[in-house]
């Protein structure tokens, strides 16, 4: 249903999703407001009454064993999820208190504003470094070339990639290494300057070193961005989220502070999967 | 002990043969394409000169003439069909590989392949009864239009199945960035598949370019210049058959140098599809 949607873009939404204010509340406002979210893949429940708030600029973590509907769920929250035929999704999602499946919002403006990293680096083979940073912008009508510059050298800093690509912006994205692919493909997703950061399992493919790389990056990046990030690695969640929820067998079994859910953990099943009993 | 050494030398003497056989039957895929190369270079080579390529045909008879107008008319009708067939053919295939549901792109995909075992035959009386008899005249037109006609399959399988090939990652990637569909078609899936879609265009110009039957009820043929679209056009396939039938000595030397020249062009766009293919079409 939603290919048929996107053929053409949809001019914005009347009510643009959310206009950022200037005072902000001394409370922090919620990004996401998630109520009894299902999800289906045919006959497959893959997300079974999930219903959370996940805070603006935070890391928030989501664990769990495979299988346990925790990429569905992010995919849930940029609309990626109804790329996949025979999907089925009932309950609600509020982006900054708007409805992000209402029927006048269109999906490529939703993913504009809300970015993804995936788990397997993807830089388009076609291009180069630079219009890898810049393809976002570029196919989304933005033609001025010192912007495009800038907003690349920009978001390759941010991206703690410039340094180590300065001298090669011609060169294929896909001749970089893996940690440095992953790097450049956050650098694509953050040129867009999208408010939130959907991440998908974005270090479990990198060697440790790049790991640190990008922990560090996203630890970085929490100033400015609301963060999501689906994640295999127990310790790393611990490390970098501020945040987090654990997932199993489609339910949202437990949602806390990350500190207090790694050492207080409410629930049994939690603590079991954070001992290491199973998953 | 002796029964396995016995078992052992029968094997490898069975997998020899059979070896052997193989490589016989490879041999005979092979050998008649050798053998009409050479066949056509002994006959054709020594009419194949400049006037050849100059000249229009003279009359009935006489020395000398060429297939100048031929081969343009066969460059003009195969730029007809391409501008028939690879539009219609490459955005059938964008629409297998990426929109359609899986039960509408099971039956086009169904009739494509029937339309592909359509003879070429018939292509040229179905396009004679639907352009050539309502205006009243053969012409390049219509010839180009049967052409297009039997490219429009061939170029919509072959555009598909590069496409399916584009790793997925690359499509959520780029709609991830809200990069609206039509644009990560076009300038994500489409330019990282670009080299096979046009492996497969010049494919199907190699195997149109040879057509004779589509031509005899379209464009029918012309002994003389002809830059009028909506009249009769010469083709090199349609010279030689009218050649290879005549009484002329010299019409059979020249019908075999337009062979040994539609054989040359055709050799030479697989060349050129072979020096595309060379390089790795997708990263995946």
């Amino acid at each position: 249903m939603e290919r048929t949607q996107e053929i053409t873009p949809q001019p914005k939404p009347a009510a643009p999703l959310a206009a950022t204010e200037q005072s902000q509340p001394p409370a922090s406002r919620n990004a996401f407001e998630v109520a009894n979210l299902d999800v289906w893949y045919g006959q497959k429940h893959a997300v079974q009454d999930v219903t959370l708030n996940i805070p603006e600029r935070t890391i928030t973590a989501i664990i769990g064993p495979s299988g346990c509907g925790k990429s569905t769920f992010l995919r849930c929250l940029n609309r990626m999820h109804e790329l996949v035929p025979r999907s089925r999704m009932t309950g609600s999602i509020r982006f900054f208190g708007e409805d992000l499946y209402a029927a006048q919002i269109d999906p490529a403006v939703v993913r504009r504003r809300i970015g993804m990293v995936f788990q397997k680096s993807n830089p388009f083979p076609t291009m180069s470094i630079a219009e890898n940073v810049t393809v976002g912008l570029r196919l989304n009508g933005i033609r001025n070339r010192a912007f495009l510059r800038d907003r690349m050298e920009q978001s390759l800093r941010m991206a703690a990639l410039w340094d180590e690509v300065k001298d090669d912006l011609g060169k294929p994205g896909v001749s970089l290494s893996g940690g440095q692919q992953q790097r450049l493909c956050i650098a694509r997703a953050i040129a867009t300057q999208p408010e939130v950061l959907l991440m998908d399992e974005p270090a479990s493919a990198l060697d440790p070193i790049a790991t640190m790389k990008v922990e560090e990056l996203i630890h970085q990046l929490s100033r400015d961005y609301t963060i999501v990030i689906v994640t295999h690695n127990m310790q790393q969640a611990s490390r970098v989220s501020d945040k987090t929820a654990f997932f199993y067998l489609g339910k949202l079994v437990e949602f806390n502070d990350t500190d207090q859910l790694f050492t207080r953990p409410r629930e049994k099943q939690t603590e079991d999967y954070i001992s290491g009993r199973f998953g | 002990m002796t029964t396995t050494v016995h078992n052992h030398r029968m094997r490898k003497g069975l997998s020899a043969c059979i070896s052997v056989f193989t490589l016989l039957c490879a041999c005979m895929v092979v050998a008649p394409l050798g053998l009409v190369f050479i066949h056509l270079v002994r006959m054709g080579a020594s009419a194949v000169n400049l006037d050849f390529f100059t000249h229009i045909p003279s009359g009935p008879g006489e020395p000398g003439g060429g297939m100048a107008n031929a081969i343009v008319g066969t460059l003009i009708l195969l730029g007809l069909a391409c501008a028939i067939g690879v539009p219609t053919g490459v955005l059938g295939g964008v629409y297998l590989s990426e929109f359609g549901s899986l039960r509408v792109n099971w039956a086009i995909r169904f009739l494509c392949d029937i339309l592909n075992g359509v003879p070429s035959i018939i292509w040229g009386i179905v396009i004679n009864g639907l352009i050539v008899i309502p205006m009243k005249s053969y012409s390049a037109y219509a010839g180009g239009l049967a052409l297009g006609c039997l490219m429009i399959p061939l170029v919509m399988r072959t555009t598909e199945e590069v496409l399916v090939l584009v790793p997925n990652g690359y499509r959520e990637a780029a709609l991830a960035l809200g990069i609206a569909r039509w644009r990560t078609t076009i300038h994500i899936v489409m330019k990282s598949a670009a080299r096979g879609i046009i492996t497969g265009i010049l494919l199907a110009l190699a195997r149109v370019a040879g057509e004779t039957a589509p031509l005899l009820f379209t464009a029918l043929g012309n002994s003389f210049w002809n830059n009028d679209l909506s009249k009769p056009i010469a083709a090199l396939p349609l010279q030689i058959f009218a050649y290879a039938i005549s009484p002329y000595d010299n019409w059979h030397r020249q019908a075999w140098a337009g062979a040994l020249v539609l054989v040359g062009f055709i050799f030479t766009l697989n060349i050129s599809v072979r020096f595309l293919t060379r390089g790795k079409p997708v990263r995946v």
